[in-house]
């Protein structure tokens, strides 16, 4: 599974949501992405992505687009 | 006094400030009970002989680590180390601590930052990298060192005594949040240890003191490494938010 397949499903599986309204997901818009959603998600991607987020990362991950640009940051191809 | 209970074989631990004092009391009877540890110091270099003795002596493996607490970036690295050696982490002790007295009026903005920096800041940041380990394999046990004083107060530490408030706060809090993964958290507060960090208010105000001690001495390191040794292991798997006590019925 290519990358961006890998983060898209952590995110359907994580906040239980639909795969074509994944992409516009942000930060508390839905209720399963909460601070305990959100850090659900950072452990999830931690793992699949083998890396450990800066705290710093963690509180501005506010949406999917820009958790693409953050592991990007963080060496990943995606 | 040695103590070989193997309490602790096969656990993956990180204990700051490992060169002296209270720190490397609890590296010893950590590799005694076969432990596999991450020796921390801030000078480089300076734990690689005790870490080649300890490994050797109790068939273990004692990696010496190199970092200032305060450097955010050394802890992540360090995290990530173990994560890759290991995949595990099963306790961290927070010993490193810095104490410098101030009376009212004297307590300037850099002793204030440097104090919390060490004594706070930097437990606070080791304790979010080593429970993302932890919250995966769904264990562990973090063991903060807290101080008498933290939870007492004492004349001339306003500083020094708010860090080690600090402590005891943030230990309860972590301890509620990380309940649901199996982590512990907990706290010890020496009283007056023989170390050079309390050795360092001068002779005199050390006798002094060692009258306000019900048993009218002053602890050893390896008594608070027995508490730890303790916390560490699976004897305390039910024992999570508390803080416990070492020092002899001291009256502050
Ligand atoms: N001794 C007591 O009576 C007593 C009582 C209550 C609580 N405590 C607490 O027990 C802990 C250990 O105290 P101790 O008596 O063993 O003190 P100590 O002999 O002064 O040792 C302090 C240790 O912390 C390390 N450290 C300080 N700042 C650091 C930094 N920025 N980065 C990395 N390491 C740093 C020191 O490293 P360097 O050698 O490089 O400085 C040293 O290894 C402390 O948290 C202290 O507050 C002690």
């Amino acid at each position: 599974m290519n990358n961006i397949k890998k983060y898209k499903k952590i995110f359907i599986e994580t906040f239980n949501a639909k795969e074509n309204e994944v992409c516009q997901l942000t930060y508390q818009s839905t209720p399963e992405w909460d601070s305990v959603g959100h850090m659900n998600l950072i452990t999830a991607l931690e793992e699949n992505f083998d890396l450990m987020f800066e705290t710093d990362d963690i509180v501005d991950f506010n949406s999917y687009e820009k958790g693409i640009e953050i592991l990007r940051k963080n060496g990943i191809e995606i | 006094m040695e103590s070989r209970y193997n309490l602790l074989t096969n656990k993956v631990v990180l204990i700051t400030g490992c060169n002296r004092g209270i720190g490397k009391a609890i590296l010893k009877k950590f590799a005694e009970n076969g432990a596999i540890i991450y020796a921390s110091a801030r000078q480089s270099g300076i734990l690689d002989v005790i870490a080649e003795e300890l490994s050797n002596k109790y068939t273990t493996k004692i990696i010496p680590v190199y970092f200032d607490v305060r450097d955010s970036n050394a802890i992540k690295e360090v995290a990530l180390k173990i994560n890759k050696e290991f995949k595990r982490l099963d306790c961290i002790v927070n010993n490193a601590g810095v104490m410098e007295d101030a009376l009212i009026g004297m307590a300037t903005e850099r002793n204030m930052q440097d104090t919390f920096a060490v004594n706070v800041f930097a437990v606070i940041n080791i304790i979010q990298y080593a429970a993302k380990i932890m919250k995966k394999q769904q264990s562990g046990s973090i063991i903060n060192i807290s101080s008498i004083v933290g939870v007492n107060g004492n004349a001339g530490q306003i500083v020094y005594s708010a860090s080690k408030g600090a402590v005891i706060s943030l230990t309860k809090s972590a301890a509620k949040e990380l309940a649901p993964y199996n982590i512990r958290v907990n706290a010890i507060s020496p009283g007056m240890i023989d170390t050079d960090m309390f050795r360092s208010i001068g002779e005199t105000r050390v006798n002094e003191r060692i009258q306000k001690i019900g048993m009218k001495r002053m602890g050893s390191p390896e008594e608070i490494a027995d508490a730890a040794l303790f916390l560490a292991s699976d004897l305390s798997k039910y024992i999570s938010g508390q803080l416990i006590g070492v020092d002899g019925v001291t009256i502050i």
